[in-house]
């Protein structure tokens, strides 16, 4: 069934065209038969997921079917599901089966979703490639030598692969939207406090955002219906209303005021990507929009501050896996600073540890006003760069990532060269508004992403006028040579 | 040489919330282990915490209480240190914003006067769990119930120069936490702990020296003992050439001296950082104003009104109104008897007697302040002599009923017939001779004195119903008459 | 910022991440070009703008103190690396 989107099944449910019994049944074989391919998936929950399909069909039969009832999903192996192995692609929680449900999670649940399985992902959200995972790299279903991005590299290849119509994801940095570019999906990062972030195992607490990863804006706008949820049990969960966000897909883009910041095309960009991107947003003059050049002087200023920030709240978030309630302990500790050291030091992956060791140095006395408090009021210049720019256009466009998906193994030895990936990405979490990647063209065969950047809780229009976009080009319909 | 003692301390006083701080877990003492733990205390992936208002409004009102700076915008930072019953790898504290800031208390010195000492600070902080060292196969048990518990640390200044002005302000803030009802202050159970930061200086030296901090000094007692250990044991190194090393130590009640404990002194680096999970705590002048409004009449004014009112000492009133529970009691006592000396007599002599024999609170006493009011009512009325008293107050205290009740079953009402009276003062003096004619010898001034024998003898008579004033008085006439 | 091995050795005990001899020189190098990246940082300009630790710049919403969780000892003992008596096991802890 490789090119499906949410909008059909869900239209094919209600017609009863077919149950999600057997939509169910299909993607698990199909997943069964074909991730070895790209191995996005984790954990595959079968007994579950027809539990939930027979559940869902009787919710249909009895008209009580919500638009996502019944319709086959995957969920990044960061959100932590009752019953179901959660392991963050980590060793350290290998086996961890969480009495718990994350609040995303259960809101799919709520609306009859089926989950199928937990899906792939750089060791605990860390990474730009999905080579990061203790259960093995992903592999971009657009060309297998190639890296799907990260750090929901799983959700973005079972995606694009066909296995799942949607999934969701995680984006602390550009995790979304650097895999949704990567594998020509649409992938949107809300704004921070937009959905909740109760039961997703931390990464960067004031950086992380769960979004969803789908083929089109409106299968996006769909999850997000779902999603985007006020949730009293997480203390940033802002009380916004959520509107329908298939509502205003089809509004008119007349009159928009899209920036362009110049930052945003300055070298290290790859000039078939420039010219994609341009290509895509010169489509929206034919729409009525106007295009304004913008700056935002302090871009370049994202990865170093990011890594600070990001590092220094994970080496804290991460102290949870000491080996005493639940996850990896090392074999026959000798005492208590053994067992500390050793199952953290075997239960983690090198990245996850260099990132600890960069954020525990970055807060340690003597340090903590050139590194921490030092980016905060970066972050802060960068913040105030956006506002300041939403005070002139509606929304901001350019490319979501330097280049196309590079080869796997390429920078992996590296990690700078790694962090640089994410130069266009990083500032919308540090700023905290929200941003989406949907298709803009081939780059060598590989998927180029458009970055479709918003002020605050300004999803709704982001999803419309990406929508828009797919309403006059086809890359969003392309499908992988391979299925 | 001469040496000056310079104590500081810090409390931590369990606030009397329902709930924990940052989660719906139940907080109780004596539950059975790990019962009274949700995921968020248990620091399980992704769970999140929300801060508790009644917490917020204990410590405000704590701060209003001392006359304190309120921090209308404070901020929750995290502690970051590895220990078994510290389940997330740090503590949420308040570090650089705290939400209450400088205030005072005064505390009552023995020679009668008064003393202003500092408080430089209280903030909120979530409490850790439990070490259990007892055997478990050669390990360690861990017990969260206590994980997550919200506390108000108060932070003196060092303003304190003996012992016994550390017990003096250790009191009164038991006085104001327990009058305001923020806290149990129940010692026994951990619901108020102290550390002692203790050093000492040659006399007439301005700058401080190295000083100890004495932890988890569990009661009264302890404080007073603990610190004047700690200081012969720093004058005997000065004095030895020695130097202090600045250490946490732990106060051994059983072995009555200190010892260093290193494992809390290794890598001492707390990273603290903003809590991002957690927002700033903001509130305003209403808020605040509000609280302030509602005090209810603290220790200091109790005092001053016992004192005033009733006539009490500066002693008696100091130690009726120590706590809440028991300036309640004894205002009942008084209030039922009319005679507010012999209330505070009865309070803080015979009432506080028993309490300390049977290791009893007041609120817990088996003698209600209604049945004690009433038991002085009938001193005071004549139904009964103060020994008597005293044997109604034993019956009481063992739950035999009714203090009318016992009176009469006990035989106990006293004798004021005059008849009856004279008869037995009559047969005394017959049977007495040697005794009578002692006092017809003795010089006037020295009669008083010899009384004593024939009162003796008449009680004994009237089996101690006779009504002493009246037997006094009868017993003077009749044997001045025949001098 | 370039980080010696003795600096690697303190941060990992800090972090409580068991760092081998023969790790440690990689440590080093990775790290140190972390910092190196991050101290781009140390030349810009940053007076007088406030620190921002959260993005949405709001204030924190209060709970109402009520015990809504129920006691679910069991689920979460079960998933224990070790426990006993309700209580979770760790190598003897020496104070």
């Amino acid at each position: 069934m490789s090119y499906t989107t949410i909008t059909q099944l869900s239209q094919g449910l209600k017609d009863g065209t077919f149950s999600s019994r057997e939509l169910t049944q299909d993607a698990i074989a199909d997943i069964k038969s074909r991730d070895h391919l790209y191995n996005s998936f984790i954990t595959i929950s079968e007994d579950l997921a027809l539990a939930q399909a027979d559940a869902a069909d009787q919710r249909i039969a009895a008209g009580q079917a919500a638009p996502m009832t019944g319709v086959p999903i995957a969920h990044k192996d960061l959100f932590c599901t009752q019953d179901v192995r959660t392991t963050a692609a980590s060793k350290i929680l290998e086996n961890f089966i969480p009495p718990y449900e994350s609040t995303v999670s259960q809101l799919f649940l709520n609306a009859g979703a089926v989950t199928v399985g937990k899906t792939n992902l750089d060791e605990f959200a860390m990474g730009s490639s999905n080579e990061n995972s203790y259960f093995g790299s992903v592999k971009n279903p657009w060309d297998t030598k190639a890296v799907p991005g990260g750090s929901s590299g799983g959700s973005a290849a079972a995606v694009a692969a066909g296995m799942v119509a949607g999934a969701t994801g995680t984006d602390t940095g550009g995790s979304i939207r650097q895999p949704a570019a990567f594998c020509n999906l649409t992938g949107i990062k809300p704004t921070y406090g937009r959905v909740s972030r109760f039961g997703i195992v931390a990464y960067a607490s004031s950086l992380d955002q769960a979004g969803p990863m789908t083929h089109t804006a409106a299968d996006a706008a769909m999850m997000m219906n779902v999603m985007a949820q006020f949730d009293p049990q997480d203390s940033t969960s802002m009380q916004v209303d959520t509107p329908d966000y298939t509502a205003s897909l089809n509004d008119s883009l007349a009159g928009l005021k899209i920036g362009l910041p110049k930052e945003f095309f300055e070298a290290g960009l790859d000039p078939q990507v420039a010219a994609a991107t341009l290509a895509a947003i010169k489509q929206y003059e034919a729409m009525g929009a106007q295009i304004i050049d913008i700056s935002l002087p302090n871009l370049q200023l994202c990865i170093p501050a990011y890594y600070v920030i990001a590092p220094s709240e994970a080496s804290s978030n991460l102290s949870r896996y000491d080996g005493v309630r639940y996850g990896y302990r090392c074999d026959e500790p000798k005492d208590l600073m053994d067992m500390y050291c050793r199952s953290r030091a075997e239960g983690f992956g090198e990245e996850v540890k260099r990132r600890i060791m960069v954020g525990t140095y970055a807060l340690s006395e003597g340090f903590y006003d050139a590194y921490y408090l030092k980016a905060q009021r970066i972050r802060r210049m960068i913040k105030n760069d956006f506002v300041k720019a939403f005070t002139q256009v509606d929304v901001i466009m350019g490319p979501v990532t330097p280049s196309p998906a590079f080869d796997l193994g390429s920078k992996t030895s590296d990690p700078v060269a790694m962090y640089l990936e994410d130069i266009y990405t990083l500032s919308i979490n540090m700023a905290g508004i929200p941003a989406l990647s949907t298709p803009a063209g081939f780059v060598n065969g590989r998927p180029v992403g458009l970055h479709i950047m918003g002020n605050y809780f300004s999803e709704a229009k982001l999803l419309n006028v990406a929508h828009q976009l797919q309403q006059v080009t086809d890359w969003h319909l392309q499908q992988p040579q391979s299925l | 040489m001469s040496w000056e003692i310079v104590i500081g301390l810090e409390i931590h006083v369990q606030l009397a919330t329902q709930s924990k701080l940052f989660s719906g877990a139940k907080v109780g003492f004596g539950a059975a282990p790990n019962t009274q733990t949700t995921l968020v205390d248990l620091g399980m992936p992704g769970a999140l915490p929300v801060f508790n208002e009644e917490a917020l409004r204990l410590a405000v009102m704590f701060g209003t209480a001392i006359d304190a700076e309120i921090g209308k915008r404070s901020v929750f930072a995290r502690k970051n240190y590895f220990y078994p019953d510290l389940p997330k790898g740090y503590q949420t504290s308040q570090m650089d914003d705290p939400i209450v800031g400088l205030g005072h208390i005064d505390i009552q010195l023995e020679d009668g006067t008064t003393k202003r000492v500092g408080v430089t600070r209280a903030h909120l902080e979530e409490d850790a769990g439990k070490s259990l060292h007892e055997d478990f196969d050669g390990m360690t048990g861990i017990d969260l119930n206590r994980s997550s518990t919200p506390l108000l640390e108060i932070v003196s200044e060092p303003d304190m120069r003996s012992a016994k002005e550390a017990v003096a302000y250790m009191r009164k803030m038991h006085a104001i936490v327990t009058t305001l009802g923020i806290s149990d202050g129940n010692m026994a159970e951990g619901s108020m702990r102290c550390d002692a930061n203790v050093s000492i200086r040659p006399r007439g030296q301005a700058e401080y020296g190295t000083r100890t901090e004495l932890k988890n000094i569990n009661s009264f007692r302890f404080i007073e003992r603990a610190i004047n250990i700690e200081v012969e044991r720093q004058i005997d190194i000065l004095e030895d050439g020695g130097s202090i090393t600045q250490e946490t130590r732990l106060y051994d009640a059983d072995k009555h001296e200190t010892r260093s404990m290193r494992s809390k002194e290794e890598a001492n680096d707390y990273r603290y950082f903003p809590c991002p999970d957690l927002l700033p705590i903001v509130i305003d002048d209403d808020y605040i104003n509000t609280i302030r409004a509602q005090l209810p009449e603290l220790p200091d004014q109790r005092h001053a009104r016992f004192m005033e009112a009733y006539g009490l000492s500066s002693y008696d009133a100091g130690v009726l109104s120590a706590s809440r529970t028991m300036a309640d009691y004894y205002e009942v006592v008084q209030g039922a008897c009319g005679d507010a000396k012999l209330s505070a007599n009865w309070v803080t002599g015979e009432l506080a007697k028993y309490l300390n024999a049977n290791d009893v609170d007041i609120d817990n006493s088996p003698v209600s302040a209604q049945q004690l009011g009433q038991l002085l009512t009938r001193i005071k009325d004549d139904t009964i002599n103060g020994k008597a008293a005293k044997t109604v107050f034993e019956e009481l205290w063992n739950g035999a009923g009714e203090v009318d009740a016992i009176i009469a079953a006990k035989g106990l009402k006293q004798v004021s017939d005059m008849g009856a009276i004279e008869s037995m003062v009559d047969e005394v003096i017959a049977n007495s001779p040697k005794q009578v004619q002692q006092y017809i010898d003795a010089e006037p001034a020295k009669r008083g004195k010899m009384l004593g024998y024939f009162m003796g003898q008449v009680m004994k008579a009237s089996k101690g119903a006779a009504n002493p004033g009246q037997v006094n008085g009868m017993l003077k006439n009749k044997l001045d008459a025949m001098c | 910022m370039a980080l010696d091995n003795a600096d690697i050795l303190k941060i990992a005990k800090l972090a409580r991440l068991q760092v081998n001899a023969d790790q440690v020189d990689d440590y080093a190098n990775s790290i140190s070009s972390i910092l190196d990246l991050v101290d781009a940082m140390q030349k810009v300009n940053t007076e007088g703008v406030e620190p921002l630790a959260n993005p949405l710049d709001t204030h924190q919403r209060l709970r109402t103190d009520a015990v809504t969780a129920d006691n679910k000892r069991d689920a979460f003992l079960a998933i224990a690396p070790k426990s006993e008596a309700g209580l979770f096991l760790v190598p003897k802890v020496i104070e």
